[in-house]
């Protein structure tokens, strides 16, 4: 192993930290897909354009192939392989798969990953370039179709899911919901 | 083998028409589901494309020497060392190979962006840093790449259909006619843009050629490779398992006909994946067209006369047509009618299908100048395309299989409020949006290709089918499950189905709006005989029972008839007269589209193509630069096609209409979803500001160029 070309880091993925030596031209997306088997986590483009590689850093989205894995040492990375937790899918999974929230599903594991971050992000009461009061005081403004929209945008679909990727996230926002009213919905 | 059924023994046990989530779904969302770059192998290696930097020329040099010292690498190909390949064959869909796939065999560079080199090292990183570095020098030539209309060498190509149909006297018609449109509409370079690059990985194991590949169709791509490489059939193996995307662009390309020859020369696995940059240029794209339309009517609005002509590009080295005239043939009769399609050859990367090819951009065309006429005659646009419904093929003189677009009208119209519209454009503002809607007709022709399926029956009463479909997306393993088990009668539940492996025989590939259909077909054959053998109580042996079945026969015997989806399209739009944007509001598509096989898939395929008919209506341009002969920003910024913030609420249904010919009831609705899409939100355009845009996309620049008083 060479230092000026590589480093070893620690990637606290899903809750599991990884020590390896990596290339430091490798990014975060390709040390998951090529060097850990994690290839949940897709390359679109791989120029920060699609969002297929959205995962979370440190609870925020991320697109990891912007970010080197030696930028990601010691940082806790949520991949879409650790978005179930013990064999039950999130919320955000079921309605993707009840909705047909995808079509190819090769978007999906970065829509997925997106979409949980949003939840959190609007519960935290971020606005998004759509909410009309913004003020920290006002709280999460009302999750209207709108402001998943706006706020999924970063992540493309080409076969054109999108109805129904919205749908899902509005319904995995409202878990309270119980199953009557779901099959009434 | 057994011969496949006719119509009349159709099974109606219940699965098929009944929403399933798709089977693979639960892989799909969890990141389990491996796509062809996902897979992974011992000694891997990793190839990268060098693609040319001049837009047509020689080679002159190809400087290895420095780049084989670099860190891992271990070959470099390119047309001084790499194995001659045959390319004089038709493949199976009746076409020569695109050059382009058949890499490294000559020194000549017949556009930007050509293939030249092949960097095969240890890691990504380091076949991405030897190929960014290899230098390659050119012979530069004068390029040519301007398409427009009017162009000197242009001419009549026949592609899929003749070029040219032609009757009655067109001039001495529209010289009659009452109303008149005569107009140019223009579609610009569009590109497929699948969310997963194109992808294969290639290796040798025991004497057997393996590749991992992203396609549309294992045989396709197995026949090409075992063409081009001079290899016994049996002697190729190509698997596909999961796709993300194709949209017509994942058949045989420079990335798998690579990865053989390094990984024949290394004797060892190699991966290469396409940039999304290369793939702008290597894996094909939907031509620009210039179009001109002529109408000619009666006061009432009744065609006499009808001239569609479409120009598209295609590369000096592959003869592609896009045959925007090809919905005049279905659409609308005319006393006088003719249709053309032509090609210009230019220095340009070859283009080829991409959904609807011909109906996307032909239907834009045809639609809009529809909508024109409407205007003109002062008939509701609806109307006079029920004033105008051939009774039969306008061009073959067919019969309809099935004609469902007036029903597609009505529901479409009553579920739209379309009575209540005012025709009159440019009246509806709010604040400063100017408010429209409009419609289009659609259609995209449903076919059926010979395929094999196999059915087995294992002795603990489940069973598997095996059949060389491919799943891009479109639902095609679930689909397949529902029309296993109607056909078994037995719950879906106990059917696996197995797709996207050569080794499974022939079998249509997931395009044409085809794929489900004759896979369908094959299966229901092979499924219905197995059943059929089964006796009832008796135990089926260890190794299970077979039965495998080729449709060739059974749809050679199809009676000769015009066999069509249809489809009503519906859009509102809101122009902002400020900033010259405009929003689709609400989109609403009726179809007539053969039995329903899964409607929760079903309805996600045909919004997907309306999405595309928004995305191809407003946004979609890939812009040539005249002087170097690639394209402007070819990335997913540079090129953007429709994200959620684009895309409203998107309603689509369908009217009963099963294929009174197909075992299943089955057409195909992959394609029809996108055809009038863009002509919808293009007449709603009009709608709102009464301005006609003819040339694609509708840019907010186009608008507030357009100006007129209300914008």
């Amino acid at each position: 192993m060479d230092p000026s070309t590589s480093s070893t880091v620690t990637l606290d993925i899903n809750g599991e930290k990884h020590t390896l030596s990596v290339d430091h031209r490798t990014t975060l997306l390709d040390a998951l897909r090529e060097r850990l088997d994690l290839t949940g986590t897709k390359k679109g483009c791989d120029q920060g354009q699609c969002g297929a590689c959205t995962v979370l850093v440190d609870g925020r989205r991320t697109v990891s192939c912007l970010q080197l894995a030696v930028a990601a040492d010691e940082r806790e990375i949520t991949t879409v392989e650790g978005v179930a937790r013990g064999g039950r899918l999130h919320p955000v999974q079921q309605a993707f798969l009840d909705l047909d929230g995808f079509q190819c599903g090769y978007c999906t594991p970065g829509q997925i990953c997106s979409a949980v971050a949003v939840l959190e992000e609007h519960a935290a009461g971020w606005p998004s370039a759509v909410t009309d009061d913004v003020r920290p005081e006002a709280g999460p403004p009302p999750l209207t179709p709108e402001e998943i929209r706006e706020r999924m945008s970063g992540n493309l679909c080409r076969c054109g899911a999108y109805p129904s990727i919205a749908e899902a996230v509005a319904r995995a926002a409202a878990p309270a919901r119980t199953e009557d009213e779901e099959a009434v919905a | 083998m057994t011969t496949a059924p006719t119509a009349g023994r159709t099974t109606r046990a219940g699965a098929v028409g009944t929403a399933h989530t798709r089977v693979e779904g639960r892989d799909k969302v969890t990141g389990a589901a491996r796509y062809a770059a996902d897979l992974p192998f011992a000694d891997l290696a990793h190839g990268h494309l060098v693609l040319s930097t001049v837009a047509r020329g020689r080679i002159r040099s190809v400087r290895t020497a420095d780049v084989l010292d670099m860190p891992g690498v271990l070959t470099v190909l390119h047309h001084g060392n790499a194995p001659r390949l045959d390319t004089d064959y038709v493949g199976m869909l009746g076409v020569p190979p695109d050059p382009t796939a058949a890499v490294f065999q000559h020194d000549r560079i017949p556009h930007a962006g050509w293939p030249v080199a092949l960097v095969v090292a240890e890691t990504p990183e380091q076949a991405r840093e030897a190929a960014e570095a290899l230098v390659v020098t050119y012979e530069r030539q004068p390029h040519d790449t301007a398409f427009h209309a009017g162009r000197p060498d242009a001419y009549p190509a026949d592609g899929h259909m003749p070029a040219v149909t032609e009757k009655g006297d067109l001039e001495a018609e529209l010289a009659a006619c009452a109303h008149v449109v005569d107009e140019e509409y223009t579609t610009p370079e569009e590109h497929h843009a699948m969310m997963e690059p194109h992808a294969a990985t290639a290796r040798w194991d025991g004497g057997r050629l393996e590749v991992v590949d992203s396609n549309q169709g294992t045989t396709w791509v197995a026949d090409d490779l075992v063409r081009m490489f001079s290899l016994e059939p049996s002697a190729v193996r190509v698997r596909s398992e999961h796709v993300g995307g194709g949209f017509g662009s994942k058949g045989l390309r420079a990335h798998q006909v690579s990865a053989v020859m390094a990984a024949t020369a290394l004797r060892r696995p190699v991966r290469v994946v396409l940039t999304r940059r290369q793939m702008f240029s290597l894996t094909g794209y939907r031509s620009p067209t210039a179009q001109r339309v002529r109408l000619g009517a009666d006061a009432d609005g009744r065609l006499r006369a009808l001239e569609h002509r479409s120009l598209n590009q295609t590369s000096t080295v592959w003869e592609f047509v896009e045959p925007g005239a090809g919905p005049a043939r279905v659409m609308y009769d005319a006393d006088a009618h003719r249709t053309a399609n032509e090609v210009v050859r230019l220095d340009v990367p070859s283009p080829t299908w991409m959904r609807a090819p011909g109906e996307a951009p032909g239907s834009f065309a045809l639609e809009a100048a529809l909508d024109e006429l409407a205007e003109r005659c002062g008939v509701d646009p609806i109307e006079l395309r029920l004033r105008n419904e051939p009774g039969r093929g306008p061009v073959s003189g067919l019969p309809f299989a099935g004609h469902n677009l007036a029903a597609c009208f009505r529901e479409g119209a009553r579920r739209f409020g379309w009575a209540d519209r005012d025709p009159r454009p440019g009246v509806r503002r709010e604040g400063r949006l100017l408010l429209g809607t409009g419609t289009a007709a659609a259609s995209f022709p449903a076919g059926a290709m010979p395929s094999t399926a196999a059915v087995t029956a294992q002795a603990d009463g489940t069973f598997t089918v095996r059949i060389a479909a491919a799943d891009i997306g479109t639902g095609a393993r679930t689909a397949l499950t529902l029309v296993a088990a109607d056909a078994l009668r037995v719950a879906p539940e106990r059917v696996r189905v197995r797709i996207g492996d050569s080794d499974f025989g022939p079998a249509m590939i997931a395009g044409g709006s085809a794929g489900t259909r004759s896979w369908s077909w094959a299966v229901t054959a092979a499924a219905e005989e197995l059943r059929d053998r089964l006796v009832p109580g008796a135990a089926v042996p260890p190794e299970g029972i077979t039965v495998r079945s080729d449709t060739t026969a059974a749809i050679g015997a199809l009676t000769p008839k015009e066999r069509h989806s249809f489809g009503a399209q519906f859009a509102e739009v809101a122009v902002d007269v400020t900033t010259g944007e405009v929003r689709v509001r609400r989109m609403l598509g009726v179809f007539a589209a053969g039995r329903i096989v899964n409607p929760l898939t079903a309805r996600s395929q045909l919004v997907g193509g309306m999405t595309w008919g928004i995305s191809m209506a407003l946004h979609e341009e890939a812009v040539r630069d005249r002087a170097s002969g690639g394209l402007y920003g070819a990335d997913l910024a540079g090129y953007h096609v429709a994200t959620h913030a684009d895309v409203p609420a998107i309603e689509a249904d369908w009217v009963d209409d099963p294929d009174p010919d197909d075992p299943v009831g089955v057409k195909g609705l992959g394609e029809v979803g996108i055809v009038g899409a863009a002509a919808a939100v293009a007449n709603a355009v009009w709608h709102a500001t009464g301005v006609r845009h003819r040339s694609l996309p509708i840019r907010p620049d186009r608008v507030l160029r357009a100006g007129g008083p209300r914008v």
